[in-house]
């Protein structure tokens, strides 16, 4: 009857292979959703403190590198090419090219968390981290900037922390994609990491602009 | 006594035995189950808080306790009420037992999720019970900053923690629900053929999905300011205390039709079969439904009327308030015309039916009167809001779990409760609940606070009413825990419909078997169609 | 059974996409540097939402989603819109009435 049952694990409460994977489908993008309402929360903080605080936020979103943090957005951006690449590859059933592109997708990604790393340090030695030692040059208002980098801290933190979940999960494909148990038949998984991992790229593509350039111009 | 017929019987009960099968299992049954032992737990629990406060309270003077472990108490209430009984109740055990049935699908979209999510919950109420035990939090239930964050000593953050990881639960049953309404359903189950149950619990999945995560940041960033004082909600650094109350509130003011949505769609069922009646006007309560889901959403604000908000924003927010309104008024008429003309029983569930279409429509005409803005400057953090809310928590949402519980207990169980005692401790919570909460609306307009232990000398005589109300409602609450364990021994054996209900639930076994159905239902009839099942049982 | 999805867009589709995505980090940066007052932030958001839309529609597959996806989508966006819209709200009219408080 069922040609794919050697490779699709068709779970006891479907039917069908299509509505299991319309099922899976469906319930990735709703956890997307509310990924944007959780980080939704703190861009309202972003907001309503950017309004209130436009100068500081000006000063202090200058002292981050501005040419990091595009390059590094299109790092990140380069993942996200190579992970629908590798939905791609799954999808014509191409078992190498899927290897390949969810290995340079987990690369990508790393090369974007060291690069997040080399500027949380480079803000620690600045005393840009909201503490007892934090100090922002060109202001006076220094609980408010803090609240800045606060917020950076908070959202690129969070933001990394979904990177390195997401890490975990390119993992977890590529050891299923190197045992070849995604067909064309059947790379549900995939297209879900995929997913996962675009909508963690989107939400980088708004935290660049929000974070980085603001008051640019003024030097 | 178990005949022998129901021995022979393969249900989710005895397809297999021993702990394992239960704390490993996906059947959304057994899930609901392991739910039902929970959060009845956690409402005891509650209770117990409850009835600390009321012996308090008997007494103008605070000499019961000091004011700070009244301040544990009644946040302790409210926190284990809330986030561990009232919000995961209904869907999490009514709710996984019966909507794959009510669909006629096998199971949940996603089975190992629910597991997970009951884990969550047990795992978010440890941290809840850790605090308690270690010496209990004081912020009330809603963690107002600057208290929690700079001045409480209570275990706030173990709390918070507690909380945000109850919170996930919720997020994943309500997107397990969506995707099983959505993707699940049997052939000929179209939407409009789907009990209101199900479409209750659709909309409260919605809320669930879209509100619950706010709540999970509110609480990393207030467990964070408590801890680092990064200064976001601190005035001295430039944050505003108001932003954690829209924060906040953006999803508890949700959080109440969470609680109260799939309470209404369990009384749609107990009113329509105790009527022998299609509920009146169908597609209004569905519509209604999720109405009230989206909407809910809008009026946050009205919580903030004096708090600092602008007096614009509180404007908006009063005039949305008094919209939500609207679709649950339809319920209540439509109930009320399908009521008309039905043949009425008087069964238990039906008892908690009329009480909660009674006490909802009390609790939320007296919303009206705190969505105003001007009287809500006056009742604001009294009595009178707090009778208002368990009007609707306890007076709507309980009895209708209580209802529904009643209801089903026969096809979850194979057995019976006693009618008899269920009468009598349905008119035992009914007769309390007004005495314990009635007095609190006058309390609250006379200008008692909330949150206060001790009070003038005049307020003593309603106090005391109110703590009367409490002790008989005690008892009414304490009545099914008895019968309903005994007669999971020595109730009477109940047949797949002893109601005589419509509803793909009733025709399969009292208990059902683990996959639910011998052969997947195919739908040819429209919801709560007495016709058809008359001609089925004659053909 | 046949893949869910008809389309399968061809690599070219996701490298000009890219390209696109590249541009337009490009083309915000730049941008920034320039004094737009007020419409800078404008600017910037609209440029992000170009990219977001890029990467929903092309790479996560959002152009040949069933309508549902779509919906849900949609609705993730609104519900975000209203969180943000009515908090804001009250902090843009704080001080509206020259009335202390209010």
């Amino acid at each position: 009857m069922d040609s794919h049952t050697e490779t699709v694990a068709l779970r006891e409460q479907f039917e069908t292979p299509g509505q299991q994977k319309e099922a899976s489908t469906l319930g990735m993008w709703i956890f997307l959703v509310t990924e944007v309402m959780f980080f939704g929360g703190l861009f309202l903080a972003y907001m309503v403190y950017r309004r209130l605080f436009p100068e500081v936020f000006s000063v202090a979103s200058n002292t981050l590198n501005i040419v990091i943090g595009a390059v590094n957005t299109a790092v990140l951006l380069c993942s996200s090419f190579t992970m629908v690449l590798a939905v791609h590859a799954a999808q014509i059933g191409s078992r190498k090219a899927l290897i390949v592109f969810l290995i340079l997708t987990m690369l990508l990604g790393g090369v974007f968390l060291g690069v997040k790393a080399y500027e949380w340090n480079e803000k620690f030695e600045e005393h840009h981290v909201p503490g007892p030692s934090f100090y922002l040059d060109k202001t006076p208002m220094q609980g408010q900037a803090q609240l800045f980098f606060s917020l950076y801290f908070g959202m690129t933190g969070l933001h990394a922390l979904h990177m390195v979940i997401g890490e975990g999960l390119m993992l977890f494909l590529l050891f299923h994609a190197y045992a070849g148990k995604y067909t064309p038949e059947y790379y549900t998984p995939v297209d879900l990491g995929g997913l996962y991992w675009h909508f963690v790229d989107i939400i980088w593509i708004f935290l660049f602009p929000l974070l980085y350039l603001i008051g640019r111009h003024h030097h | 006594m178990i005949t022998a017929a129901a021995q022979e019987q393969a249900t989710y009960l005895n397809e297999s035995y021993g702990i394992k099968s239960w704390l490993l299992t996906k059947d959304h049954k057994r899930i609901a189950l392991l739910y039902l032992g929970t959060i009845t737990f956690f409402f005891f629990l509650g209770g117990i808080f409850a009835t600390l406060i009321r012996i308090e309270l008997l007494t103008p003077s605070g000499d019961l306790v000091s004011s700070e472990t009244y301040n544990k108490l009644f946040t302790l209430h409210g926190v284990i009420m809330v986030f561990f009984f009232l919000i995961p109740s209904i869907p999490a055990t009514l709710g996984n037992f019966f909507l794959p049935l009510m669909i006629g699908a096998k199971d949940l979209a996603f089975p190992r999720i629910n597991l997970l999510s009951w884990y969550l919950l047990v795992i978010g109420g440890c941290f809840a019970m850790y605090a308690m035990l270690a010496g209990g939090v004081d912020t009330g239930w809603t963690f107002y900053v600057p208290y929690s964050t700079s001045y409480s000593n209570g275990y706030v953050i173990a709390t918070g923690l507690g909380i945000f990881i109850a919170g996930f639960s919720s997020i994943l049953t309500g997107l397990n629900f969506i995707v099983t309404v959505h993707r699940m359903r049997a052939p000929g189950m179209t939407w409009f053929r789907l009990p209101l149950f199900v479409w209750s619990n659709y909309a409260t999945a919605l809320i669930q999905v879209l509100g619950t995560p706010v709540l999970a940041i509110t609480m990393v960033l207030l467990i964070c300011e408590r801890s680092l004082h990064i200064g976001i909600f601190d005035p001295a650094r430039g944050g505003d205390p108001v932003l954690y109350q829209h924060l906040f509130w953006f999803y508890s003011h949700p959080a109440v039709y969470i609680m109260v949505l799939p309470g209404m769609g369990v009384i749609s069922e107990l009113v329509s079969t105790f009527s022998k009646k299609p509920i009146f006007g169908y597609k209004m309560i569905a519509f209604s439904s999720v109405a009230i889901a989206v909407l809910g959403f809008l009026v946050w604000g009205h919580h903030l009327f004096v708090a600092g908000q602008s007096v614009y924003a509180g404007l908006v927010f009063s005039f949305l308030s008094y919209f939500v309104a609207i679709p649950s008024a339809i319920k209540v008429f439509n109930w009320t015309a399908t009521l008309y003309k039905g043949s009425i029983s008087y069964a238990t569930p039906m008892l908690y039916a009329f009480g909660f279409i009674g006490l909802f429509t009390m609790g939320g005409l007296t919303g009206l009167f705190v969505a105003s803005l001007g009287i809500d400057v006056h009742v604001t953090d009294t009595y009178f809001v707090i009778a208002h809310f368990h009007y609707i928590m306890v007076g709507g949402t309980l009895m209708a779990y209580l209802g529904g519980l009643h209801y089903w207990w026969p096809k979850m169980t194979g057995r019976m409760y006693p009618e008899g005692f269920a009468k009598l401790s349905a008119l035992t919570v009914f007769l309390g609940f007004n005495l314990t909460f009635f007095p609190q609306f006058i309390l609250g307009y006379l200008g008692m606070p909330r949150r206060y232990h001790s009070y003038p000398d005049e307020f003593q005589v309603l106090h005391v009413m109110s703590t009367m109300g409490a002790s008989v409602l005690a008892v009414g609450y304490a009545m099914p825990l008895v019968y309903f364990i005994w007669s999971l021994r020595y109730g009477a054996i109940a047949g797949p419909n002893p109601w005589g209900a419509t509803g793909l639930e009733w025709k399969t076994a009292s208990p059902p078997p683990t996959h639910n159905f011998d052969e997947t239902p195919i739908v040819t009839t429209e919801a709560y169609d007495y016709a058809a099942l008359e001609a089925a049982k004659v053909g | 059974m046949h893949n869910m999805r008809e389309h399968i867009d061809s690599v070219w589709t996701y490298a000009f996409v890219f390209a696109a995505l590249l541009a337009l980090t490009l083309l915000t940066t730049m941008v920034a540097e320039v004094d737009l007052g007020s419409l800078n932030v404008a600017v910037a958001l609209l440029i992000a939402v170009i990219k977001m839309l890029l990467v929903a529609l092309f790479f996560m597959h959002l152009r040949h989603s069933p309508i549902l996806t779509k919906v849900v989508v949609c609705a993730g966006l609104l519900w975000l819109a209203i969180l943000m819209v009515l908090s804001m709200a009250d902090f843009v009219s704080r001080n509206w009435l020259a009335v202390p408080g209010v």
